[in-house]
């Protein structure tokens, strides 16, 4: 069960989240100008990283507010925990396993 | 005017204060219910100075912005919930006349951005103390509860066994913790405690 | 025959204190103190058990958890346990073991025939010989796990109960050997909070089992025994014994099984059998110390062929000689500890065979200068003895040690304790991610690494001298504390002296040759559990398998439940050199928990019957438990299904409240309805977007049906949201929505529309909601309330209104969901049963019937109401249910771009239909599959299915609602359903709504 830091409540475990797939998949401005494609790509695409990866959490069983964390998929290592909204951080490591 | 007699708490089929008997020596947990306190879902933005002063002058005292940590006087506390969440809890019945806390809250709070919402009867209170209190909540919450990381007069959100609750130990000495679980929750939290509570001893004390 | 392999006097045992026990119907005596295995062998029991595959005759092979052998069955009925490792049993009075995998008994097995054709067994037996035809292999599976088989299951009840806890520490150490004490005491000193674990008794570890052996000077456990009280008196130190880690998980996160009451003969009704610890640590020192490893040579499975480190643990710890006549069989120094102090308590040695040509080291020297007879460049190469070990065959190693050279000798001798060398038990930090490598030094994998905040001290890490595990072990502690976060310094104290003997030198040996071919003629066992030999694994190399991972599947090594903790790296050795390839190039399997096995009912803790979930109750459930309801799970609630009088089956009772329902008045307890507080300047504009409906013109006081999809287009939730305020909307949801609905609008608001100011609250459980519902149904409420205008101008349909119910402040809806004139009445919770039972009273004379949700879902349907979840499985739209009317054309909204994909306009998408039997008697199964054309025989193309399906009293006959391929263009049409019992019904396909399509019951 991973431990994950809240930004508000602090380092909660992972039975109060509900998780939320992967971040910075942004809703398009205009739905009706996005083409099938592209809509389907919003809906259905994620990535697959081996490596550091961007992903969304809530806190269910806490604040209820959603958040992103960085988490390396090979180690569960959370690298950096930021709020919703800001941009992700840059790692060197993003290609190490 | 409402007839108050007419309230039941979701525990009151229990017969908890018929089952209650003063504590015994050897027992490590007492538990009692505490119904019907008075709770006030506040949603604010902490940086909102105007309306936090106005909350401020209406409760008698500031909110705590500090995660997890209550703010109180001697008749109301306030739990951080979270970023622009808190509750205020009253220990008693609203007053039958004259503005309650909602209406206190939400007069405060005109025309700011905010939230102000009466869910006393959404939740009971069970109180939890004795020495081994701790090892009771630990059954099934993942929170770390040693003294040094929760002290007298933190709060936090979390589940215990398969049902959320929010925890507030309200003293050290004991020591005294009190759980807020939603009413439908409750009977099952109450039983799971108990069978929880089994290996230690547990007195039911009247609320 | 009464403890005859005693001494008479030393060991950990309490000879004051003797125990009654029986193994397989013999009454036998032991002392407190023993384990079921140091008991047994008191009596001179070596044969505890026969062999998986081939039936063998099986002993005590080791002293503790990585016992591959001595598996028993303990206890009877419900309170029976299979695989117990008689090693670990603790021995109390009473206690009853018999073997398992034999029949009829563990002298004479029938199965044993197994073991004379074995050469028609390999490995890969069963894939090979099974595998045709392969609709057989459900009948083989039976017999061959009938033959198989490893113990049975409890025949009732569990009558014990079992715990569960988190837990949590700056430092857990596991494994309370010196290492793991150090570790402790220099952790406690820095004030960490500390979790010390052992899966043993009592703490001291390997100590526990040596004589001699000396810390600071004195004997080694009076250290022991001071380190525990220090830790015992320390604040914040929690010291858990018989207790196992037995999962390494994320973040620090560590399983113990902790083992309450196992050894007490009544236990206590109020103390739990097991406790299931969930510890986050900050730090983990793995102090787990290291299992010896046997020697791989010909009929190596014999009762009384032992580790030799176990046969010195019964000496020293028990008090035991496991053998008058003993043969030690080793490939290095260490071993001869054992034929030491074997020999100074009396049992002859009458060989010590090493495979070293030239034997050195402290405890070679101590044997040859006591006169015991060695063997150099020697090795085993054969046993004699069918139910315990008679005779051994001894022959000289070529200088290679590939083959033997000369005349075999024998040699008699009831024991033979065998010693390959030590390997660190690194299951722990491996299911921790951390890598291990090979040593070629000391002939072993070894920690090289840790991937979480993990520290390895002593024997674990491959330091196997006493001084370096006291060393690693105080070092260690304070660092990890350190890592902690601890600031102040471990109150230092000198680190005790100690020898430092380790058990090298040695020389490697995988596989032990013998005089004939490897596979012809006795057996050179690697797993003893899984009866895997080295003739097994060659084969597997020789039809192509070269992955350690694949090898061990094929064969099955390393796989019983001892996961191959003495077999594993002989395993890895043998493959490696008949590969020609370096050990640490074919590597190692991957470490699984558990450790040892753990029981289900650990694992289920209290999470059983009655709080196996929660049962969510509303505040009327007492009044419907006293009603007499049956009741239906939606959810975690629990709801009034129906309230059958007296005869009345569920048709009946149902039947009579669904007319109450038409012709009077019902009332239904509503309470489990979600129901969200929505407030702030942007209420209207976030409805918009998240109903297909539109909302800014909805006036106060008014309520309006919202259908929600989720961002595919597909149908997620539906209810009736009322405008309180400007500012303010009350929604609803279905029961088993709430939670996901309130959910999916803060991801909106939160992550999308962080610009909207709207504030959601959950306020489900704030109110009762009680629902009246019938013509009378006005007439009624009238009378119970003084301040709420009812008239049909002041509340028509969807209205809302505010007052008082019963002297309760109420919120009345006028809304509906059976078609009939209905109010819902909120109030706050508390008032729910009050208000309820006034009702029921005031509605006397009106006939008031209460009903539950099977009348409210046959209500429904005469109105072709969906219900979402029966209706809709999240592959349904908005126009799939012919529901185009609630979609707004003129805004964005959730979902509305995904339907215009052109996926969603395809014609032939299955679409909401009332489907109405030719036979109106014939009521169809929900769920029947519905067909254009029945064939004889299935396979038939399927069109669609039915979703509801109900008796209507109100319409005499039956009704249904159904999902079909292009359905909204094809009512009238004739579809069959072809039914499980061989009836194919014909249906036509018609609108949903059965009843009052103009709506003017609900209008009233």
């Amino acid at each position: 069960m991973l431990l994950i830091p809240c930004p508000y409540c602090g380092e909660r475990a992972e039975s109060e989240f509900s998780y939320g797939g992967e971040a910075h998949i942004a809703r398009p401005a205009d739905p009706e100008k996005t083409s099938d494609a592209d809509w389907a790509d919003y809906l259905y695409t994620r990535t697959n990283t081996k490596g550091v990866y961007f992903e969304r959490w809530m806190h269910a069983h806490g604040c209820r507010r959603w958040f992103n964390i960085a988490r390396h998929t090979v180690s569960y290592d959370i690298l950096a925990v930021y709020e919703t909204g800001a941009p992700p951080p840059k790692f060197d490591t993003k290609s190490e396993v | 005017m409402v007839e108050r007699y007419l309230r039941q708490s979701p525990l009151a089929h229990l017969g908890l204060d018929g089952r209650a008997q003063a504590v015994r020596g050897e027992s490590g947990v007492a538990m009692s219910e505490q119904p019907f306190r008075g709770i006030v879902n506040l949603r604010v933005q902490p940086d909102d100075s105007e309306a936090m002063a106005a909350l401020e002058s209406a409760l008698g005292f500031a909110l705590p912005v500090e995660p997890n940590t209550t703010a109180a006087s001697a008749t109301a506390l306030a739990f951080w919930l979270g970023p622009d969440e808190w509750w205020i809890v009253t220990p008693g019945p609203e007053p039958e006349s004259g503005p309650n806390m909602a209406v206190t809250l939400r007069t405060a709070l005109t025309d700011r951005r905010g939230a102000v919402t009466d869910v006393s009867d959404s939740r009971t209170c069970i109180r939890i103390s004795g020495p081994r209190a701790r090892d009771l909540l630990c059954k099934g919450m993942p929170l770390d509860l040693h003294p040094r990381v929760f002290p007298s007069g933190c709060c936090a959100q979390s589940h215990l066994a398969k049902t959320g609750v929010v925890l507030h130990l309200i003293a050290e000495d004991g020591p005294t913790f009190e759980l807020y679980v939603l009413r439908s929750f409750a009977e099952y939290l109450w039983l799971w405690l108990e069978d929880a509570a089994r290996e230690y001893g547990l007195t039911i004390t009247s609320s | 025959m009464s403890q005859r392999y005693r001494l008479p006097d030393g060991g950990r045992i309490d000879r004051t204190a003797p125990l009654n026990f029986r193994f397989n119907g013999t009454a036998l005596r032991g002392y407190v103190g023993d384990t079921l295995a140091s008991a047994l062998l008191s009596n001179g029991i070596h044969l505890v058990g026969r062999s998986f595959k081939y039936h063998r005759p099986r002993g005590i092979f080791s002293a503790g958890a990585e016992e591959p052998n001595a598996l028993v069955q303990l206890g009877t009925g419900a309170r029976s346990d299979p695989n117990m490792h008689a090693t670990q049993v603790e021995l109390i009075e009473g206690l009853k073991a018999r073997s398992q995998n034999c029949w009829p008994s563990v002298d004479f097995d029938i199965s044993a025939i197994n073991d004379r054709l074995s050469r028609f067994m390999p490995s890969g037996f069963y894939y090979k010989t099974f595998m045709w035809p392969a609709a057989f292999w459900m009948r083989y599976e039976y017999i061959i796990r009938h033959a198989a088989g490893l113990g049975t299951a409890p025949t009732g009840r569990d009558p014990d109960y079992n715990d569960k806890t988190f837990a949590h520490c700056d430092v857990l150490v596991v494994g309370a050997g010196p290492a793991g004490l150090a570790a402790a005491l220099s952790a406690a000193r820095t004030g960490a909070r500390v979790i010390l674990v052992e899966q043993d008794a009592e703490v001291g570890g390997a100590l526990l089992g040596l004589a001699g052996e000396k810390i600071g000077g004195k004997p080694a456990l009076d250290w022991v025994a001071a380190a525990r009280a220090e830790l015992v008196e320390s604040a914040d130190v929690r010291i858990l014994t018989r207790t196992t880690a037995y999962g390494y998980f994320d973040h620090n996160f560590v399983g113990l099984l902790e083992r309450l009451t196992d050894h007490i003969v009544d236990p206590p009704a109020h103390l739990p059998r097991h406790r299931l610890w969930k510890v986050r640590a900050k730090q983990v020192v793995l102090a787990t110390g290291a299992i010896e490893r046997p020697l791989v040579f010909r009929d190596n499975d014999r009762p009384g062929i032992m580790l030799a480190g176990a046969c010195q643990t019964y000496l020293n710890r028990y008090a035991v000689k496991a053998g008058q006549k003993a043969v030690l069989f080793a490939n290095n120094d260490g071993a001869y500890a054992t034929a030491n102090d074997l020999a100074a308590a009396g049992v002859k040695i009458a060989a010590i065979v090493d495979t070293r040509p030239n034997p050195e080291g402290p405890h070679s020297e101590r044997a040859e200068s006591a006169g015991l007879p060695v063997l150099a460049g020697h090795a085993i190469v054969g046993t004699t003895g069918d139910k315990r070990v008679r005779q051994v065959r001894i022959a000289r190693l070529n200088d290679d040690g590939s083959a033997i050279t000369g005349e075999a000798q024998e040699v008699d001798c009831d024991l033979l304790a065998v010693s390959g060398g030590w390997n660190p038990a690194v299951h722990l930090l491996s299911q921790a991610r951390g890598k291990i490598r090979f040593d070629e030094e000391r002939g072993t994998f070894v920690p090289m690494q840790t991937e979480q905040a993990t520290h390895v001290a002593g024997a674990c890490n491959g330091s196997f001298g006493l001084a370096s595990c006291l060393t690693e072990g105080f070092a260690t502690g304070e660092t990890a504390a350190k890592a902690a976060g601890l600031s102040s310094k471990s109150r230092r104290k000198k680190t005790p002296a100690a020898s430092n003997e380790t058990f090298l030198p040695a020389r490697w040996t995988w596989l032990v040759p013998s005089e004939t071919p490897l596979g012809r003629g006795g057996k050179h066992f690697v797993d003893l559990q899984s009866d895997v030999t080295a003739a097994d694994l060659k084969l597997a190399i020789r039809e192509g398998y070269r992955s350690i991972e694949h090898v061990k599947r094929y064969t099955t090594t390393g796989m019983g439940t001892d996961q191959g903790k003495t077999g594993n790296v002989n395993a890895i050795g043998i493959i490696a050199d008949t590969l020609d390839r370096p050990i640490a190039e074919v590597g190692v399997t991957t470490f699984r928990p558990p450790y040892t096995p753990v029981t289900f009912g650990a694992f289920a803790g209290r999470d059983v019957d009655d709080l196996l979930d929660p049962i969510r109750k509303t505040p009327m459930h007492g009044w419907h438990e006293r009603a007499g309801a049956l009741f239906e799970d939606v959810g975690q609630w629990r709801r009034p299904w129906y309230y059958p009088r007296a005869g009345e089956d569920l048709h009946k009772a149902v039947a009579r409240e669904v007319a109450a329902v038409r012709t009077s008045l019902g009332v239904v307890d509503a309470s489990t309805l979600g129901k969200i507080d929505i407030r702030g300047k942007d209420a209207a504009t976030f409805l918009n977007r998240i109903y297909t409906n539109a909302w800014s013109k909805l006036e106060i006081g008014k309520c309006r049906y919202g259908l929600m999809l989720g961002e595919n287009g597909m149908v997620m939730d539906d209810g009736v949201t009322a405008r309180l305020g400007e500012y303010q909307f009350l929604m609803t949801t279905t029961t088993g929505n709430a939670a996901a609905v309130l959910q999916h609008m803060e991801e909106f608001l939160q992550t999308e529309w962080t610009d909207l100011d709207v504030q959601l609250t959950s306020v489900t459980e704030q109110f009762a909601t009680i629902s009246l519902a019938g013509p009378n149904a006005r007439r009624l409420l009238s009378e119970m309330t003084h301040d709420i205008e009812l008239s049909p101008n002041a509340l028509p349909h969807m209205a809302f209104t505010e007052g008082t119910v019963a002297s309760v402040p109420a919120r009345v809806f006028r809304i509906s969901f059976t078609g009939e004139m209905s109010y819902e009445i909120n109030v706050p919770a508390s008032y729910g049963m009050a208000v309820w039972q006034a009702v029921l009273t005031a509605g006397e004379r009106y006939d008031i019937t209460p009903y539950g949700t099977e009348a409210m879902h046959v209500l429904r349907a005469e109105k072709g109401y969906i219900i979402v979840g029966q209706e809709t499985d999240g592959s349904v739209t908005p126009v799939d249910l012919g529901m185009d009317w609630v979609v707004s054309k003129k805004k964005d909204f959730v979902g509305r771009r995904s339907l215009a994909r052109p996926d969603m306009l395809k014609p032939d998408r299955k679409q909401l239909v009332g489907l109405l039997t030719d036979d109106p008697q014939v009521v169809l199964p929900e769920g029947a599959q519905l067909v254009e054309r029945a064939l004889p025989n299935p396979p038939m193309p399927m069109i669609g299915y039915v979703t509801s399906s109900y008796g209507s009293p109100n319409l005499g006959r039956s009704i249904a609602l159904a999902l079909v391929k292009g359905g909204l263009a094809r009512k009238g049409e004739t579809i069959f359903a072809p039914l499980a019992d061989g009836r194919v019904v014909p249906c036509t396909m018609t609108d949903p709504v059965f009843l009052d399509p103009e709506g003017e019951r609900l209008r009233g």
